[in-house]
């Protein structure tokens, strides 16, 4: 059992990171091992904002000279960075392991992307424009504080509470995903997915990385491989509850798009909010009336339905 | 047990080859043997235990800062005092709430209830002034629960007696495993609704989703709009006059009879073709047989 959840402002940003944080609170009880945000933000043009960990929160208790290593490898990150023609222009430090840099790069991201996280231990949570992927150990209020996360502005994002079930409990098994390397497509999920090893077999032999063994990577994989394809995002969806065998409800943003799918059995929640300008889903019914106490109508969207929302 | 025959069990009916196999003792002891009710009392319905309320004698309860386990405390204590008509203020979406309820009461919550609300009741009749999330009435034995809005998935699910009606539209797997009682939708339900249902009556004004009445066993449900597909041994039936003048009744009952009244609906009951249906287990076929 997780939880997700997702709000989309439509034409306009608000304080989607509260939101989320409220949201994901709310649904501390599907699962607390690990809470994730993919949040967007309006971004500049030509600007990426890369967030990624130099190791997992329980290496930094491991061995004396961990903290040490994490600076090493740091240094290595800009090193390459700057190979590979990229120009640092800020940088943040929301824990020792994990980090934030807008960065300018005009060549080749995926090549960038591939080379860093090459590096021991470093792995990317995300790069796009207006993307930022946040996931770590912990209740969404512990997350939220830890990454600054409150008054985060932005018109949509998407979350997770994770109750780990068949992968470990760390950052690189929690959610969301990035649909590596698409700059600004994420996913998280609630189900099992049954043909995941059958699938992966398969990405993998189309060229796409897996960085952990949960199940969840495979949607984001399977999104990245259609958007590669040509598939809109809406088709992407649709053919995934043909092509993806288990039970899941999962929901996938892009830039400026939410999306979720529901698979054939219905097996798994999702409740649903709309209005002229936002729309909020959960697993739960308790999520959303955490950031809407008044006497609102929601629905249970049904099996095999595919929706998209545009910002 | 005696050694008999297999010509002897074959001469046997099935209840007397199920005692004489030792499946069955009349030497019952323990907790199901216990007795709760007095057998010379007369007319007394509800269980001993249940406090004697007055529907007259009428409270409001505000659960905003509850948590579920505190709110349904509460409840009970209010009953305890005599209060027969409560309502509760600010649910919004918290799951649990109402459960167990075993007497009578009129219960009103304003605003929506989250998971599991109001399951395992038996007697009060409750109405929702708002959403239900997923398994509404679950096991519910008697009474009435009135939503006025959609509800979720699994909505009334191993229901056994009482109505359990939605306004609106409801999730997958309505009257799932349905043992008993009335369930009525004013809008669509979806997919594997009334699977396994063995008993009572389901209807859906609006459509319904695919796999309706997968395997069931028995009951009956009626469909007022479209229905996907029926599910494995669903089958229709004919609409009697009887079903019709039934239908009517309970539709009134919850102002969702149609302009066109009811004589479109569709009428869906068990095939009873089912491999196992009517039939013993595997493992009481291998001691009989």
């Amino acid at each position: 059992m997780c939880g997700i959840a997702g709000i989309i402002h439509k034409g306009k940003s608000s304080n989607v990171g509260g939101e989320m944080t409220s949201m994901l609170q709310a649904l501390k009880h599907r699962g607390p091992d690990s809470t994730g945000y993919a949040v967007y933000g309006e971004g500049n043009d030509g600007d990426y904002v890369m967030r990624f960990v130099l190791a997992e929160q329980e290496d930094m208790s491991k061995g004396f000279d961990m903290h040490e290593v994490v600076a090493a490898r740091l240094v290595e990150v800009e090193k390459r960075l700057k190979q590979h023609g990229a120009k640092v222009i800020s940088r943040k430090e929301a824990t020792d392991y994990a980090h934030r840099f807008v960065i300018q790069h005009d060549g080749d991201t995926e090549e960038m992307a591939r080379h860093i996280e090459d590096i021991e231990g470093v792995e990317i949570m995300s790069m796009g424009n207006g993307l930022e992927l946040i996931k770590d150990l912990g209740d969404a209020a512990v997350v939220s504080e830890q990454y600054g996360l409150n008054d985060f502005k932005g018109s949509h994002g998407i979350g997770h509470t994770r109750m780990a079930t068949e992968s470990d409990v760390d950052i690189r098994s929690a959610h969301p995903y990035w649909a590596f390397p698409y700059n600004d497509v994420s996913v998280v999920h609630n189900g099992q997915i049954t043909n995941y090893w059958i699938m992966r077999r398969e990405m993998e032999r189309r060229g796409h990385r897996f960085m952990s063994s949960c199940d969840s990577e495979l949607l984001a994989v399977y999104t990245a491989d259609n958007l590669a394809n040509g598939v809109s995002l809406e088709d992407s969806l649709r053919r995934s509850i043909e092509e993806i065998d288990g039970v899941f409800t999962y929901l996938v943003a892009t830039k400026d798009q939410l999306g979720m799918a529901k698979d054939t059995m219905a097996a798994k929640p999702l409740v649903l909010y709309e209005s002229d300008d936002l729309i909020a889903m959960a697993s739960e019914e308790v999520a959303i009336r955490a950031i809407l106490p008044h006497e609102i109508d929601t629905t249970d969207p049904y099996d095999e339905e595919v929706r998209v929302w545009q910002a | 047990m005696a050694s008999l025959s297999d010509a002897e069990l074959k001469e046997m009916t099935q209840e007397e080859r199920v005692t004489a196999l030792g499946m069955r003792t009349d030497q019952l002891t323990g907790l199901a043997m216990r007795i709760e009710f007095n057998p010379d009392e007369e007319e007394r319905f509800e269980y001993p235990w249940a406090p004697v309320v007055d529907f007259n004698k009428r409270t409001e309860l505000d659960v905003d800062e509850m948590t579920s386990t505190e709110a349904n405390a509460r409840i009970r204590e209010l009953m305890a005092e005599g209060y027969g008509t409560i309502v509760i203020h600010n649910p919004r979406g918290k799951h649990s709430l109402g459960v167990g309820i075993l007497s009578k009461l009129n219960l009103i919550f304003e605003g929506s209830l989250g998971y599991f609300g109001v399951g395992l009741i038996d007697g009060p009749n409750v109405r929702i002034n708002g959403r239900v999330g997923w398994s509404c009435g679950e096991n519910m034995m008697a009474g009435s629960i009135v939503v006025e809005k959609n509800a979720g998935s699994t909505f009334g699910a191993a229901l056994r007696g009482g109505d359990l009606v939605s306004k609106g539209s409801v999730g997958s797997r309505t009257g799932i495993d349905q043992k008993g009682g009335t369930i009525i939708v004013g809008g669509d339900t979806g997919a594997l609704s009334g699977f396994m249902m063995q008993r009572g009556r389901m209807v859906v004004c609006g459509n319904a989703g695919k796999n309706l009445g997968d395997s069931m066993y028995d009951g009956t449900i009626y469909v007022g709009g479209e229905i996907q597909s029926c599910g494995v041994d669903a089958v229709p039936g004919e609409l009697s006059d009887l079903d019709k003048a039934w239908l009517t009744r309970k539709l009134k009952q919850y102002g969702l009879m149609p302009e066109k009244g009811v004589d479109h609906f569709t009428k869906i009951v068990a095939g009873r073709q089912l491999w196992n249906y009517d039939n013993l287990e595997p493992s009481e076929k291998k001691l009989i047989l």
